[in-house]
C-alpha cells in the first residue's frame, strides 16, 4: 500500500550518520522505530519505550536524547548520530576504545545507549553545563566520579557494569 | 496509538487557531510526556500541533534583572544559562534534579509546566480514575498512594503534580504568558494550577487552545541565597517524594524575607505562604523554621500510607533553611 498521501503519514528528510535519507513515515513512528525498522540501524535498542532506561539514546544535532520518546516526524531536517556513526571509518571513537579497555559491558544491550550518552555528557561538560551534584553553579565542573554517575543516571545497565562505565568515561574526560 | 495528523507551527496565532478549531487537537512540545501518554492510550489526540520550533526559544535578562524564558527553551538549556545559575540557583537545581540528561534535552518549559501526574492508575487505562475518566472512581485513595498528596487533595483525586521546575517557579513568583482564543494574556504561575475539588479532570485553568509562549521570573534581591532540595527513592533519575524550593533573606539573625514552595505533596506546586508569613520578622533559628513548617503543614491530611511525608517535608524545610543561613 502506498501511504504517501494519507494525512497520518509524512515524508521527512533526515541526515543519519552523514547520509541523507528521505523517508515516508507513519506520524506515530518514533525515531527509534524509524532507525531500526526503516534504516536497519539496530544499534540503538528498545529497552522500555518510555524514556526510563536510556538504551535508545542517540544524538540529534549533537545532543543526546531518548529516541523512543521522539516522534520521527518532528525531526524533519535534523542530523542524527547513532552508535553506528561514532567511529571514524575503522578507527573507533575514543569512548568506544575506553569501553573496551575498561571492560565496560557484559551482555552489551545497554552499550550503544551508554556510548551515545557518554558522548553527549562529554560535550555538555565541555560546554560548562552543571549537574545537580555540582557544588558551585558558577564554576566549570570537572567530570569526577560523582559527576559522571549523576550525568549518566538516565542509562541503566541490567548487568551492573557501572563501575567500569564510570572509569571508561573518566579516562576520556581527562 | 491512535493515528494523528502532525503539523509544525510557524507562529503562535496560527498554532492557536489550529487547536481552537478542533477539540481533538493538542500542542506538542518535546513529547516526553505526551508521546508516552499517547503510547499508553491515556491521551488520544487526532492532530498534533508542534510548538517546539516556535521562536520562543531564548532566555533573556531584562534591564531590571527579570528573566524572560521562552516556552520552547529546553530544560537543559535553561538550567545551564548563566543568569539562571547566578541569580536563581534554585531554578537551575530544580531543573537539574528532574528526569535524565536525555529527557532534559528534549523537554520544553511549556511542556514541563503542563506534564500530567505520575499516579499509576492515571497511566493505566484498564483502571478507574476520576482524572482520566470522570466518575469512575479513585482507586489510589484505598490503593497505592504512598507518593501521592497530603495537602490540597480531594475526595475525588489525591494525585500530585510531578514537576520539579514548577516548584522553583512557584516560589519565584513566575508569571506565565499565554496566547489564547482572545489574544495574549498573563497569569501568575500559582494561579495556573487548580485544586481537584470534585472535578479533577483539568490540572490547570487553561483552555485547550491556550498556548504558553513565555515565562517571566521577576528579579529577587536574595535569589542568590536559594536552594532546591529533592528527596527521592533513589539518588538520581526519580520523581520527588518531597521537595522544597526556598530563598532566604537574613539580616542580623532575623528573617527579613523568604520564598518557599513544596513539591510532590499536593496536586499543584505548593507555595507555602503560611510558612513565609510565620517567618517574616522571626529569628533565623531552627525552632522558628520548625514553627513555620508547622504553620503550613498543619493543614495536611495525609492518607493511610503517606503520613511520613509530613515530618519529611518539615525536616526538609528546616534543614534547607538552616543551610541557607550558613551559606
Ligand atoms: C523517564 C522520565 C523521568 C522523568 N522524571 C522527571 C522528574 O524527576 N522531574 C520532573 O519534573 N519531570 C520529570 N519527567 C517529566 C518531564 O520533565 C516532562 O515529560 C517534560 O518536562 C515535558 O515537557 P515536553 O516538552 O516534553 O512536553 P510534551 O510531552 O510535549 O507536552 C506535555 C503537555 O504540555 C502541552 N504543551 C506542550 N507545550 C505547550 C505549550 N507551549 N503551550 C501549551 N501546552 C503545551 C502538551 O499538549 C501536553 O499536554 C520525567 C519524564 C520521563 C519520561
Ligand atoms: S489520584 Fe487522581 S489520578 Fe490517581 S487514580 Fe485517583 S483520580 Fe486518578
Ligand atoms: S527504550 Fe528509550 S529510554 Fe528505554
Ligand atoms: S552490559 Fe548488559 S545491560 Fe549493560
Amino acid at each position: 500500500m502506498d501511504g504517501t498521501n494519507l494525512p497520518e503519514t509524512a515524508t521527512i528528510t533526515l541526515d543519519v550518520n552523514g547520509v541523507d535519507h528521505e523517508i515516508t513515515v507513519d506520524t506515530r513512528s518514533s525515531l527509534l522505530d524509524v532507525l531500526r525498522e526503516h534504516l536497519d540501524l539496530i544499534g540503538a535498542k528498545k529497552g522500555c519505550d518510555h524514556g526510563q532506561c536510556g538504551a535508545c539514546t542517540v544524538l540529534v544535532d549533537g545532543r543526546r536524547i531518548n529516541a523512543c520518546l521522539q516522534l520521527a516526524v518532528a525531526l524533519h531536517g535534523s542530523s542524527i548520530t547513532t552508535v553506528e556513526g561514532l567511529a571514524d571509518g575503522d578507527g573507533l571513537h575514543p569512548i568506544q576504545r575506553a569501553f573496551i579497555e575498561h571492560d565496560a559491558f557484559q551482555c552489551g544491550y545497554c552499550t550503544p545507549g551508554q556510548l551515545c550518552s557518554a558522548v553527549g555528557v562529554l560535550a555538555e561538560a565541555a560546554a560548562g553545563w552543571p549537574s545537580v551534584v555540582t557544588q558551585d553553579l558558577s564554576a566549570t565542573p570537572a567530570l569526577d566520579g560523582d559527576e559522571i554517575r549523576e550525568r549518566m543516571s538516565g542509562n541503566l545497565c541490567r548487568c551492573g557494569a557501572y563501575v567500569n562505565i564510570v572509569a571508561a568515561i573518566g579516562e576520556v574526560a581527562e | 496509538m491512535r493515528p494523528f495528523v502532525y503539523e509544525r507551527a510557524e507562529e503562535a496565532r496560527s498554532a492557536v487557531a489550529a487547536v481552537a478549531d478542533r477539540p481533538d487537537a493538542m500542542y506538542l512540545g518535546g513529547g516526553t510526556n505526551l508521546v508516552d501518554l499517547m503510547r499508553l492510550g491515556v491521551a488520544e489526540p487526532a492532530r498534533l500541533v508542534d510548538v517546539s520550533r516556535l521562536p520562543y526559544d531564548t532566555v533573556g535578562v531584562r534591564p531590571d534583572g527579570a528573566l524572560r524564558i521562552g516556552a520552547a527553551v529546553r530544560n537543559s538549556d535553561l538550567a545551564a544559562h548563566p543568569a539562571v545559575r547566578r541569580a536563581h540557583p534554585l531554578l537551575a537545581q530544580a531543573l537539574l534534579a528532574g528526569a535524565s540528561g536525555q529527557v532534559r534535552n528534549m523537554a520544553t518549559v511549556g511542556g514541563n509546566l503542563l506534564q500530567r501526574t505520575r499516579c499509576a492508575y492515571f497511566q493505566d487505562i484498564t483502571k478507574p480514575c476520576n482524572k482520566r475518566n470522570p466518575g469512575s472512581g479513585c482507586p489510589a485513595r484505598e490503593g497505592d498512594h504512598r507518593n501521592l498528596a497530603i495537602i490540597g487533595h480531594s475526595e475525588a483525586c489525591v494525585a500530585t503534580h510531578p514537576s520539579d521546575m514548577a516548584v522553583a517557579l512557584a516560589a519565584l513568583d513566575a508569571v506565565v504568558h499565554l496566547e489564547g482564543r482572545d489574544g495574549p494574556r498573563t497569569l501568575p504561575l500559582t494561579e495556573l494550577y487548580r485544586l481537584p475539588g470534585d472535578d479533577p479532570r483539568r490540572d490547570t485553568v487553561l483552555d485547550p487552545a491556550d498556548l504558553i509562549t513565555e515565562v517571566t521570573v521577576p528579579a529577587l534581591s536574595f535569589g542568590g541565597r536559594s536552594h532546591y532540595r529533592k528527596v527521592r527513592d533513589r539518588a538520581s533519575f526519580a520523581f520527588a517524594v518531597v521537595s522544597v524550593a526556598a530563598a532566604l533573606d537574613v539580616a542580623g539573625g532575623v528573617v527579613r524575607d523568604c520564598r518557599i514552595a513544596f513539591g510532590a505533596i499536593a496536586p499543584v506546586p505548593w507555595r507555602a505562604r503560611r510558612a513565609e508569613e510565620a517567618l517574616r520578622g522571626a529569628p533565623a533559628t531552627e525552632d522558628a523554621f520548625a514553627a513555620a513548617a508547622r504553620a503550613e503543614l498543619g493543614q495536611a491530611r495525609p492518607l493511610r500510607d503517606n503520613a511520613f511525608k509530613v515530618p519529611l517535608a518539615r525536616n526538609l524545610l528546616v534543614r534547607t533553611l538552616t543551610e541557607l543561613v550558613v551559606a
